[in-house]
């Protein structure tokens, strides 16, 4: 049976989409609305099945509670207008705590479906572990629940618009339809990129008409999520999924390689599917955001995260670092410790309180298990080190006379970050934390090229064409990305003025596809790794 | 403003505050000089710069920086 659980599944690409944008671009404007509505809770439906009464839930709670919010901050400030200058303080404060109590409300049913569908299998598990430490004899049942498809997504856009409502960034949404569209738009639902109300609801609430140039750019632009998926994250499925489970088996360097493949693998099954999401958002008219801002040119961990899945860290920075680490009592501490410790480490301290939340959220976002909760954690200890050794490194470099821009350092900076992201990435991948432990203490124990001289590695699920394959698309990759990193050329002139060769480009992509992709007999496709978070 | 500019010399040297208009975007001050510049920035001032505040636009120069506390100043 055809299946769309994957944006890169036959029947996603084959039917799905074509007939979505077929129906767009024959309507007229309130037609293409409807098109996209109806398209996308039918996508869901497809995929879901009836959990999508929770999306229902989410929307319907999210448009009730922003404008219960709306209308407090109105009658607020009417009240606020109307009283007389010594009674506006304690106005102004019972108003806020009033506004933060329903915020609070909303925020907590909006999370409270995530947790209890995501997380209480988890929490149930560790209770009955915890119990068996005791050696009591009492067990919760462990619930076996399915998750509606991009739940983790939706719901952090369903709080950014009750966050952006009740901080008056937006006005709360009355029309249903716009809001029910902002959460359910099926390109990015089921992977992100996490959008904003304010950056995507009005435009694609606009539902502009197809331009032919949108058309070709976009096309190209999901053509290459393709190639990455098809021809690199696939190909590189058998190995990974082959040294991942019986790693017993095999030495430090081959579970190095798994580690990078695996890195590489997460990088062109997530970074294709935004390309293919951003790509079907450019041919409908749209600019959803950018989710990777070529990662692997980082030179630090915190780099890293500010050009890997761009909106997620966002939404963790704007609506828990800055909140948490801008807090009151934090702001206070912020102030004495200044004064002690000086301009860095003196905001170090809250910054680091602030900082550990946002991992342990980001871990857990993840999954809901120990090794993601370890992934997180080892985030934030690199994220920590290099803030506690800051003006360290900064006056040995002064001393070494070693400029920002000296290019082996450069180089460097960049290799130690791809390294420290690969072991990160390794345990992530592992399967559970003892796992994802004794891999690595494999790899540093056990590194030998053995698997390399004796050209085994050619018998673990890839074959010496298979990594030709993946090296030659990765300096395909490589070179796309150093333009970008250099700052898009504009191109020369044809390419800017005429479409054609734009097909032409696509043309060809889609007959590296064809070509070189990783299916049929022999390979597995990989599944959407995001999808599962 | 020359308050301000002292402020910010003090977190972070080396930067030309008269014309850099990119302190966020070209990661002149990171997250920790943010959140020292928001202390200093509220005690020297007496106003408080809620979050919602706290984004690119307003800490991007320290004209813009400027324009955020005397409207803060103003709302009281």
């Amino acid at each position: 049976m055809l299946s769309l659980s994957s944006y890169f599944s036959a029947a996603y690409l084959g039917l799905f989409l074509p007939a979505a944008l077929a129906l767009y671009w024959v309507m007229p404007q309130r037609g293409r609305r409807a098109v996209l509505l109806g398209m996308s809770f039918l996508f869901f439906w497809a995929v879901s099945g009836k959990l999508l009464l929770y999306l229902l839930f989410s929307i319907l709670s999210m448009h009730h509670m922003g404008l219960w919010l709306t209308d407090l901050q109105r009658s607020a400030a009417q009240a606020l207008e109307a009283a007389p200058k010594e009674e506006r303080r304690a106005l102004r404060t019972a108003a806020r705590r009033r506004q933060r109590q329903v915020l609070a409300f909303a925020v907590l049913l909006q999370l409270g479906v995530l947790v209890g569908l995501k997380y209480s299998p988890f929490f149930a598990v560790n209770i009955n572990s915890f119990f068996q430490l005791l050696h009591l004899s009492w067990q919760v049942e462990v619930p076996k629940l399915l998750l509606p498809m991009g739940i983790s997504f939706y719901t952090m856009q369903a709080m950014s618009y009750l966050f952006d409502v009740h901080r008056q960034k937006i006005q709360a949404d009355r029309n249903l339809l716009r809001l029910a569209l902002y959460m359910s738009f099926f390109p990015q639902i089921m992977e992100g990129p996490i959008c904003r109300y304010d950056q995507t609801a009005p435009q694609i609430w606009s539902a502009p008409p197809i331009r032919r140039r949108n058309f070709a750019l976009g096309l190209q632009r999901c053509l290459f999520g393709l190639m990455k998926k098809i021809i690199v994250a696939d190909r590189l499925n058998l190995f990974i999924q082959t040294v991942f489970t019986q790693y017993e088996n095999y030495d430090g360097f081959v579970i190095a390689l798994a580690a990078v493949g695996y890195t590489i693998q997460l990088y062109m099954d997530f970074s294709g599917t935004m390309d293919l999401a951003v790509g079907t958002g450019q041919i409908l008219g749209f600019q959803l955001p950018e989710n990777f801002r070529q990662p692997f040119f980082s030179k630090s961990i915190s780099e890293f995260w500010q050009r890997w899945h761009i909106t997620l860290g966002a939404w963790f920075k704007d609506y828990i670092f800055y909140p948490v680490s801008m807090s009151g009592p934090l702001k206070k501490l912020t102030g004495r410790a200044r004064k002690r410790l000086g301009n860095h480490f003196g905001p170090l301290v809250a910054g680091t309180i602030a900082l550990f939340l946002v991992w342990v959220c980001n871990g857990l976002w993840h999954g809901a298990a120990w090794s993601y909760l370890f992934f997180g954690m080892y985030h934030f200890a690199c994220i920590l080190l290099a803030n506690l050794t800051g003006p360290y490194t900064k006056a040995l470099k002064r001393k070494l006379h070693i400029s920002p821009t000296n290019k082996p350092y450069l180089v460097f900076q960049i290799v130690r970050t791809g390294i420290l992201v690969c072991i990160g990435e390794l345990f992530f991948r592992a399967n559970g934390l003892r796992a994802g432990l004794e891999m690595f203490e494999k790899m540093i124990r056990e590194f030998s090229l053995n698997s390399l001289a004796d050209r085994t590695i050619f018998t673990m699920g890839m074959d010496k064409m298979d990594w030709l394959m993946v090296a030659a698309m990765l300096v395909v990759v490589f070179l796309v990305s150093l333009v970008r990193e250099r700052g898009k050329p504009a191109g020369p002139r044809f390419w800017q003025t005429y479409i054609l060769p734009h097909y032409g480009l696509c043309c060809l992509m889609l007959l590296a596809v064809i070509l070189f992709g990783a299916y049929g007999y022999g390979y597995v496709p990989l599944d959407p790794i995001y999808a599962g978070f | 403003m020359e308050q301000l500019l002292e402020i910010l010399r003090e977190i972070q040297p080396n930067v030309d505050y008269d014309h850099c208009d990119t302190l966020i975007d070209g990661h002149f001050l990171d997250s920790l000089d943010i959140l020292a510049l928001v202390a200093e920035v509220e005690e020297v001032f007496d106003i408080i710069i809620p979050t919602v505040e706290i984004v690119p636009e307003n800490f991007n120069s320290a004209a813009r920086l400027w324009d955020l506390i005397q409207r803060l100043r103003e709302d009281g």
